[in-house]
């Protein structure tokens, strides 16, 4: 087979005349190499996308409750623990005495929707973190070993963001009101509480089940802080301000209203709360005082399409960057939206509905500069053994608005405290900013949500808090004293107080 | 001890699947074509990374019948491998250890799935070797190939519209013919078989003549079979027709434009299937939204991405994952299977190892000259590598599903003895050449009466 020199003489000679006859026929080795080398980009293609597949999407898969392997690993691996980031247990999986695994939830309802429950469907952190908490990361020595004695392996532990305390005191501010509250650290985006009421007690999530389905008037499931729709109210002057700012970015110290309590234009008509006549305002008491009137008069002058992609850019109608399960928020303005309903929206009224938490986004950015951290509750991952399988960074989600704008809406948010709406948060030995809402949600006069949306210290912020009394009156009356003894208890614990 | 075993053997044959690809790959480059060494060190991989998947089975279940089936795998193995070069020593030794490596591959994935579905491909194996092993012999012995054009298309033609007329309705798919023999059931699939009539009929039809005058006669009847397989519901079958006939075309015309008028009027005939055909309409929604779907059009697409998922890179293991709980996993879906429990890169090395297998036929009808064996060759190599893409493609969602099988892998006897006999055509044709001489920078000078006959038959 191997090459004889002897033979070369004739090899040559038989090569010229294969030369020869092959002038008649074309070479076709080109087109042989091409068609090697299409397939080889169409393969490369498929390599790469089975790659990418298998690189993001493992968690996805697992976690879908169609994927039967969830059961698989659960035979051999019992549920980790979630912790809070003090390190009090949230949940764990403990065994009765007739050593069936039972999970337990030691704080009850207190932590029922963000720490969530995992039999019956999944919610939560039970929900986002069920790929680690089923998986056992421990050494194959500890595997061999528990294989031998007959155990299963502990699945991974979940560290949250989560603060015991201030989870309480929000709890405790909320009370027997419906609605909910979020704390978030303004720097990083870590989210210290979420509480959302009415709760249940996941402990009994199996016994009550059926209750809370049928139910249908509470909506006890529901995590109100990032499902609840509720509309915005004066809290969207924020939105409406920041507008006017971006298309009057000279002139907007300029502006001037005489407010007589309400504010018409042809047969609509928008009233400020309680038919209260702020007389003359400027740009900064229209905000602080919180006028409907001024702020109907401002909608109008605005540029309809660019209020649309601005609300684009608040992302609106739009995916937020966290991992919880979340409602869009809807707000639209258009070239097409009619006078009236502009008014409408202006002032947070109308079809215009937002979640605690797209709210809370907003008023961080503000407090960050412009730049939105990406909320995020789990800081994380650990084996049983207390090796670090994944941490979580604050992440950067990107500027929402300039660092100006931000500036202003910051000093504006002040002035609502300190000589606005939000009074009752004044005089403490920290500068809080904010804005408050008392949202309407029946045509019935009075019958009103209390919002409060700020941040504290106002000149460096570090926490931020959104709070919502379902139906409870005015915000300034109701939701800012309990944003007062959140903020207390958030630098009381810092030993700031 | 035993759970050491289980968790080492998982990367074990990661390793050794790496290790064979690579080989394959730098295999490719070489110019040499004595490289014993060479071959001996593929061979070991293949023949431990059985041991390995057969160990693993074996400690996880207890099961000795694992072992036995092991047994009896590696002796077809050993036999291929090395009886094989002893019959036939001009064989292609890559191309031979390429199919080594899947058929074992292949009937360790089935073991595993399901046992009396193995010992049935085994005796299929048995029964398909014996069958290509006469194949080279018979390709030297005869002279009729080059003259029978018309009956290769004719009986072609006439085979699959016999099935689709008399053939029962099986998976939504007219395809097969069932035929109850003593022994039992035999299900068969004409349309495998038709592939290789289809090759030999274009090569005959092109070889000396591809003016646009014969061209749009072959259009005509490869245009039938297409039809016919679209009408039978066995898009994966028409799909590979129609590629293999536009590639073909293209080499024998050297013309580009053929291949820009296939990817043309391919897309346009796609179209129309897509509006004529609710069963395509179906395949494509469950394709571009499975989520949606999920109960329903699209439950076998989604548990074959939560098995590709689940596995990760390195695997569950073998019998640590859940395959059977995608419909069809040993005839569609077995590369989701193997991703599952031997992981994703074990798969990317499936994926490569038949690429260059490829790429090995098509080197070896680069170096044709007789026309009529170059399209032959060359038809194989582009309708196996299609089919490879349409089911991995189809199974992990980059393309609609077709529901072809994973050619030397998946369960079925019609198509693993087709791949087996269309391999040892392109063996018998490289065997031709080696012994002709003709080979660029020749290994052998024509002697005797094989070239003399060799030298006849080009005259033809």
């Amino acid at each position: 087979m191997g090459r004889r020199p002897s033979q070369e003489k004739t090899e040559n000679a038989q090569k010229k005349t294969e030369s020869s006859k092959r002038a008649g026929q074309r070479d076709n080795r080109l087109p042989i190499k091409v068609s090697g080398g299409l397939f080889a980009v169409l393969f490369a293609l498929l390599i790469g996308y089975l790659g990418h597949f298998v690189a993001t999407s493992e968690q996805d898969m697992i976690n879908n409750s169609y994927n039967s392997r969830q059961k698989l690993l659960l035979s051999e691996n019992y549920r980790g623990t979630i912790y809070s980031r003090d390190g009090e247990v949230l949940a764990q999986t403990v065994k009765d005495s007739t050593q069936n695994e039972i999970r337990e939830y030691p704080y009850a309802n207190l932590f029922s929707h963000i720490v969530g429950y995992s039999t019956q469907g999944r919610m939560g952190v039970e929900d986002l973190c069920n790929y680690y908490l089923i998986n056992s990361n421990i050494s194959l020595n500890s595997k061999v070993a528990n294989d031998i004695a007959g155990n299963k392996n502990p699945g991974n532990n979940v560290y949250t963001t989560l603060d015991v305390k201030l989870q309480e005191l929000a709890d405790q501010q909320l009370g027997i009101y419906k609605g909910a509250v979020v704390v978030t650290e303004v720097p990083t985006g870590k989210i210290l509480a979420m509480v959302s009421h009415p709760d249940f007690d996941p402990n009994e999530i199996e016994v009550i089940w059926d209750s809370l389905l049928e139910d249908d008037s509470s909506s006890v499931l529901l995590n109100r802080a990032t499902q609840g729709y509720y509309p915005p109210g004066s809290t969207f002057k924020i939105v409406t301000a920041l507008e006017y700012i971006r298309q009057n970015p000279d002139t907007y110290g300029a502006y001037s209203f005489s407010c007589p309590g309400y504010y018409r234009h042809g047969d609509d008509r928008i009233n400020c709360y309680h038919g209260t006549s702020h007389g003359r305002v400027d740009f900064e008491s229209s905000f602080a005082k919180s006028c409907n009137s001024s702020f109907a008069n401002i909608g109008m002058t605005l540029d309809r399409e660019k209020f649309g992609e601005t609300l684009d850019e608040l992302l609106f109608g739009r995916e937020l960057p966290l991992d919880l399960r979340y409602s869009e928020s809807k707000a639209e303005v258009s070239p097409d939206t009619p006078d009236w309903e502009m008014m409408q929206v202006s002032i947070g009224q109308g079809k215009t509905e937002i979640t605690p938490i797209h709210l809370n986004m907003i008023t961080c950015a503000i407090a960050n500069d412009g730049i939105l951290m990406e909320p995020y509750v789990v800081d994380r991952i650990e084996s049983a053994e207390g090796n670090v399988i994944k941490t979580y960074q604050p992440k950067e989600y990107g500027a929402l608005m300039t660092e100006e704008e931000a500036r202003i809406l910051r000093e504006m948010m002040t002035a609502v405290v300190e000589k606005g709406t939000a009074t009752r948060l004044s005089g403490q030995s920290y500068t809080a900013a904010g804005k408050t809402g008392s949202a309407e949600y029946n045509n019935v006069k009075g019958d009103s949500h209390a919002w409060f949306t700020g941040f504290a210290p106002a000149e460096d912020p570090q926490v931020c808090v959104t709070i919502i009394v379902e139906g409870a009156g005015s915000g300034g009356d109701y939701a800012v004293p309990m944003a007062r003894r959140l903020f207390d208890g958030y630098f009381r614990e810092k030993g700031e107080l | 001890m035993q759970q050491y075993i289980i968790e080492l053997s998982k990367y074990g044959i990661t390793i050794c699947m790496v290790m064979y690809t690579l080989l394959s790959f730098l295999g490719l480059f070489r110019r040499d074509e004595k490289m014993t060494g060479f071959y001996a060190a593929q061979c070991v991989f293949t023949f431990l990374l059985q041991l390995l998947c057969f160990l693993h089975m074996a400690l996880v279940s207890g099961n000795m019948e694992y072992v036995f089936f092991y047994l009896f795998a590696q002796v077809f193995l050993l036999v291929v491998a090395i009886m094989v070069p002893m019959i036939y020593e001009d064989v292609n030794r890559m191309l031979l250890g390429g199919m080594c490596m899947l058929l074992g591959v292949g009937l360790c994935m089935i073991s595993r799935l399901s046992f009396d579905r193995a010992v049935r491909q085994y005796i299929i194996v048995l029964i398909s070797l014996i069958i290509s092993l006469l194949i080279p012999y018979m390709l030297s012995r005869f002279r009729f190939w080059k003259k029978m054009t018309w009956v290769y298309g004719l009986v072609g033609v006439f085979v699959l519209s016999a099935v689709l007329i008399l053939s029962e309705v099986t998976h939504g798919s007219k395809i097969t013919f069932t035929i109850t023999v003593s022994v039992g059931q035999v299900t068969f699939q004409p349309s495998e078989f038709v592939k290789i009539l289809f090759v030999f009929f274009l090569a005959g039809a092109l070889w000396e003549n591809a003016s646009f005058g014969r061209v749009a006669l072959t259009a005509a009847v490869a245009g039938l079979h297409v039809i016919i397989l679209v009408l039978s519901r066995d898009l994966g079958s028409a799909l590979i027709f129609f590629v293999g006939y536009v590639f073909m075309v293209f080499i024998a015309t050297g013309n580009y434009l053929y291949l820009l008028l296939g990817a043309a009027g391919g897309s346009g005939a796609a179209y129309m299937a897509y509006r004529l055909f609710a069963h395509v309409q179906a395949r494509v929604l469950a394709w571009r939204d499975p989520w949606t779907y999920l109960d329903d059009q699209s439950y076998a697409i989604t548990q074959s991405l939560f098995a590709i998922g689940g596995g990760s890179w390195f695997g569950r293991g073998l019998l640590k994952g859940t395959p059977t709980d995608i419909p069809y996993v040993m005839e569609d879906f077995i590369f989701s299977s193997v991703c599952e429990e031997l992981g994703a890169i074990f798969g990317i090395c499936i994926i490569m190892v038949s690429l260059c297998l490829f790429f090995v036929m098509l080197k070896i009808s680069s170096q044709i000259k007789d026309r009529f064996y170059q399209l032959i060759v060359y038809g194989i190599a582009i309708m196996y590598i299609f089919q490879v893409f349409l089911t991995i493609g189809g199974g992990t969602k980059l393309i609609p599903l077709t529901g072809v099988t994973l050619p030397f892998i998946s369960y079925g006897g019609s198509s693993v003895m087709t791949s087996m006999i269309m391999f040892f055509i392109v063996q018998g044709i490289y065997m031709r050449l080696r012994q002709e001489g003709g080979k660029r920078g020749g290994k052998k000078t024509v002697s005797g009466k094989n070239g003399k006959r060799a030298e006849k038959d080009r005259k033809q």
